[in-house]
């Protein structure tokens, strides 16, 4: 291992030029002490220059925002907090230098423009480095910024690479390094080859950028390169729109699902749906407050543990809102109607009350965050697992109607009250559970919801229109209308948006679907027979 | 209708009632020797989230001052109303809070919708209001003082920032679809165009309120951002629809070191529900941020976390302002020696008091005042670092790049006394109020 790192370390400085080979970084990096944005850019341009491995930790520092400067000595210093102080760890050995009062060292500020200038040159100082992944992410950080300063360090590092991923990686780096230097007109159109073979919008980006300062007789290759990899992007864009239009689908599918089985199912015009959606969304938040202040690590679990919590305490609301208000109210929708939007300001109002009227956060968990590449596509997973979750949830809502005593009885008392009544069926519960069922789900919604979305009073007042629309688009009373319904609003909405806009977008599915329902009032999937009479 | 009344129908009726009627609350009691002043800020409804917050720096400076002895002698009494996000009912609360609870001023008012409805009120009535949030601004009222940022204020030295310092070139205007960003975006693509900025390097995007789905919209950021020139976002995307925004841009990995974002609406609050980890770098422009090193602004803070009894409250730029404005009218009224209106609009022009970023600003004749602007960048633990500071600017309420008010100027002071003259014509009179 230190052979290694000794092997490195002579190779750099071998490839270094000779006149910046003794150049001592030491005083460099002192000097971004009292250096202003401008000169801090130009002193890390001389601090890479050196070549010196052991620059690394602090230009990684500086990065992070951790460099900080002795006012004592005007010395610079890796500061790492330590209760109410710092330690200072040199910057260049890593050596601990003692503790200090946070007043005694002042931040060196970083902006964007710094950063992206470090990224460059530790991209091009860590690409020899042992570990295979780190090479990678310095052929990545080669590839974002190109600059012509990095272009031999590729060819050195390109020379010794024997993985065959980051040989690609750095072929491609190598690539876009050599279109911004002065080397031969025949060496860039292969470079320009090989970018085209690379794809994706960075690539155009890339190809636009070195438009301008490249031999006019390139310029026609490069015309061809970007046409040819927009060509192959146009038909990933179509598939985006449809992801995307699926994702949509599946949040409003959410929203809706609970609407389906108390507005759907029972005929209860609950204008407090949202609410419960809310709700499950704040139990999300307090399951990972009480996890963050006793079982950090068990953070990543806190979405699963809220589940059903959330189920559990929307459901409670639910059965007591039925108990309590509706039951009272069957048969007169506007009465209904009125209450439940009564209970839905009272409800936002009291969650005001108690946690406040700002947003909360709600953490993501780490397999939740982040995105990966699929073809021409990005998918974040939250998304993804968005999807997943509101399909397994239908799924699952599905059989317990379909396949349990339960979903019997509920379906028998919504078909014929007084026939099920004098089946034994005690129907003033079954809608009581119905109903805390529809709330219920409502409430795991709002722990997927609140992945995505605001965690404030108002989360529901978002979703309660966008649920109606779905469930009677959809065909009220029918659950595989909701999913079809959802699905078919979030892809017409996401193929709508890019061409009219966000706004317009809007505009028009309310328009179509008014339309739609002039056609047919009933929706996608109208229940037919007797049900409908009653 | 068969109207039988059971126990539910009434329990939900009451609630229903207990829920919609809006309550004004008054101070414990009233007394004979004080001076009212009215807090017009919606405690319920969507505004909630904003406003609430403001109503408590009010309530907190009214506390600081009658420690200190209060105005003229007199304890100061805070008169709160909740007009609850609704635009009419702010001037109905407004119009209560002048002629019943007879106010001496008013501090209020998130929105601009809210600030227009009760505009004609104040001027019929002859009261005082307050603004303390960033606006648009094409507006300048007898009765009105504008302690937030006009669009010169923030808008125009943050697109500066970005063109000098980061080196942009292609620009991506977003926004919530309502009159600030409008005409915000207005204004900063008349001034692009003038800095030389090609009409197809400027891209304007308009989202609902509360949009949350901003998958597209990201995507077509990333694409617009591919042409090969540095490219960045100018977001006056409002409020609730930030959080969704910001999630997507860190999930699909736009980092502030590609295409960075540059929001007028994002303060330390909004970040607060947030993990702001891979935002860090994003931008804000402000006229104050908590960060802000100065001794002003750290007695500021310690107060406001005595006051919320929680220290982990942050404060933000609008709090700021409203601090301006209350301590201008203390000023105001002290160097008056009365509360009366006509006497308080002479004598508060001028007057300048400290502010809590280090320096002091003055109420102009235009009643907007001077005040720095500050460029931070988003940090990991929700604060800002300020990465650039102007000297103070003078609010600029008719924009100079808009053909339509380019021409006009305000000033209230005697004997010209107007809200929108008209430098080319030399006639009071022309658009806006």
């Amino acid at each position: 291992m230190l052979i290694r790192f000794f092997s490195l370390v002579f190779l750099l400085l071998s490839l270094a030029a000779p006149s910046l080979a003794q150049s001592d970084p030491k005083p460099l990096i002192d000097a971004l002490g009292k250096a202003d944005f401008k000169q801090a850019e130009a002193l890390i341009g001389q601090i890479a220059a050196t070549g010196d491995p052991r620059v690394v930790p602090a230009l990684e520092a500086f990065a992070e925002g951790d460099l900080y400067v002795r006012k004592s000595d005007n010395l610079v210093f890796i500061a790492k907090p330590a209760g109410a102080q710092f330690t200072l760890v040199d910057p260049m050995t890593s050596e601990e230098a003692g503790q200090v009062a946070k007043a005694a060292v002042t931040k060196i500020r970083v902006n964007n423009n710094l950063r992206r200038v470090i990224r460059s040159a530790l991209g091009g100082l860590t690409l020899l480095s042992p570990d295979r992944a780190v090479r990678l992410s310095a052929a990545d950080a080669v590839l974002r910024s190109p600059s012509p300063e990095n272009l031999e360090l590729v060819e050195a590092a390109l020379a010794k690479e024997t993985d065959a991923e980051v040989k690609t990686r750095m072929e491609e780096a190598r690539a876009v390094s050599l279109l911004s230097s002065d080397r031969s007109v025949e060496e860039k159109r292969a470079a320009i080859e090989t970018i085209r073979n690379y794809g994706g919008r960075d690539a155009i980006g890339i190809l636009r950028a070195a438009y301008g300062s490249v031999d006019a007789s390139l310029q026609p290759d490069i015309d061809d390169a970007v046409a040819s990899i927009e060509g192959e992007l146009a038909l990933w864009d179509m598939a985006q729109n449809v992801w995307y239009g699926l994702s949509l689908g599946s949040v409003l599918l959410l929203a809706a699902i609970g609407l389906a089985i108390t507005f759907g199912v029972m005929g209860i015009i609950n204008m407090a749906h949202g609410e419960m959606v809310m709700l499950g969304a704040y139990s999300t938040f307090v399951v990972q407050e009480v996890i963050r202040t006793n079982a950090p690590g068990l953070f990543d679990w806190s979405l699963a543990i809220a589940l059903p919590v959330a189920f559990l305490v929307t459901g409670a609301v639910g059965l007591v809102l039925e108990r309590g208000v509706i039951r009272f109210l069957y048969g007169r929708p506007l009465e209904t109607l009125l209450a439940t939007w009564g209970v839905s300001l009272i409800l936002q109002q009291a969650i005001r009350s108690i946690f406040g009227p700002t947003n909360r956060e709600v953490g993501n968990p780490s397999w939740m965050s982040g995105s990966f590449g699929f073809g021409g596509m990005t998918i974040t997973w939250n998304r993804l697992w968005i999807i997943a979750f509101s399909l397994s949830i239908f799924v699952a809502l599905l059989v317990l109607l379909k396949r349990s005593a339960f979903g019997l009885q509920m379906r028998a008392v919504t078909q014929n009250r007084r026939m099920a009544s004098s089946m034994g069926i005690r129907t003033p519960w079954i809608d009581a559970f119905t109903f805390a069922l529809g709330s219920g789900i409502a409430g795991i919604a709002g722990v997927a919801l609140s992945q995505i979305d605001n965690v404030s009073p108002n989360l529901g007042q978002s979703y309660i229109i966008d649920s109606f629309m779905v469930v009677v688009f959809g065909g009220v009373g029918n659950l595989w209308g909701t999913l079809v319904g959802a699905m078919s609003l979030g892809i017409l909405n996401k193929f709508l948006e890019p061409s009219v806009g966000a706004v317009l977008g809007k505009i028009l599915v309310l328009v179509l679907i008014i339309l739609f329902i002039q056609k047919r009032p009933r929706g996608l999937f109208a229940l037919k027979g007797r049900a409908v009479e009653a | 209708m068969n109207f039988k009344p059971s126990i539910g129908a009434k329990l939900g009726g009451a609630l229903l009632a207990a829920a919609l009627s809006t309550t004004a609350f008054h101070g414990a009691f009233a007394q004979e020797d004080t001076i009212k002043i009215g807090v017009l800020h919606s405690l319920s409804g969507t505004m909630a989230i904003s406003e609430t917050t403001l109503k408590d720096a009010m309530l907190m400076l009214v506390e600081e001052q009658n420690k200190k002895g209060g105005v003229l002698g007199k304890k100061l009494e805070a008169v709160v109303v909740d007009p609850a996000s609704d635009w009419p009912l702010f001037a109905e609360k407004a119009r209560q809070l002048i002629s019943q609870d007879k106010v001496a001023a008013v501090f209020g008012c998130w929105t601009s919708s809210s600030r227009k409805s009760v505009l004609p009120v104040f001027e019929e009535l002859n009261s005082i209001l307050f603004y303390p949030v960033q606006y648009e601004g094409e507006e300048s009222s007898r009765n009105i003082f504008y302690t937030g940022a006009a669009p010169n204020q923030q808008a125009i030295p943050a697109v500066d920032y970005l063109m000098n310092t980061e080196g942009v070139e292609r620009w991506v205007l977003a926004g919530t679809d309502y009159v600030y960003p409008q005409t915000t975006n207005k204004i900063l693509k008349a001034y692009l165009m003038s800095k030389g900025v090609a009409e197809e390097d400027i891209m304007i995007n308009y989202t609902p309120f509360g949009h949350s789905d901003w998958q597209t919209i990201v995507t077509d950021i990333k694409n617009f951002g591919s042409a090969g020139k540095k490219t960045a976002v100018v977001s006056t995307i409002n409020g609730d629809a930030n959080v969704p925004f910001y999630k997507e841009l860190a999930n699909q990995g736009v980092k502030a070191e590609d295409i960075p974002v540059v929001a007028f609406s994002v303060g330390e609050e909004e970040l607060a529900g947030l993990d702001t980890a891979p935002l860090v770098g994003h931008l804000a422009a402000w006229n104050y941020f908590q960060s802000v090193e100065s001794e002003a602004n750290a007695e500021f803070i310690e107060q406001w976390h005595a006051f919320t009894k929680n220290d982990k409250r942050v404060t933000n730029d609008p709090m700021e302002a409203a601090y301006i404005g209350f301590n201008a009218w203390v000023k105001a009224v002290e160097a008056a020696g009365t509360t009366d209106t006509d006497a308080v609009l002479d004598s508060i022009i001028g007057v300048s008091i400290p502010n809590l970023s280090g320096g002091t600003s003055t109420v102009m004749p235009n009643h907007h005042i001077t005040k720095p602007v500050l460029i931070g960048e988003i940090q990991a633990d929700g604060q800002f670092e300020i990465v650039q500071e102007t000297p103070a600017v003078v609010g600029d309420e008719w924009s100079d790049y808009l053909p339509d008010s380019k021409d006009l100027i305000a000033d209230w002071r005697k004997p010209m006394e107007c809200g929108n003259f008209n430098v080319a014509t030399g006639k009071c009179g022309g658009k806006g109020s």
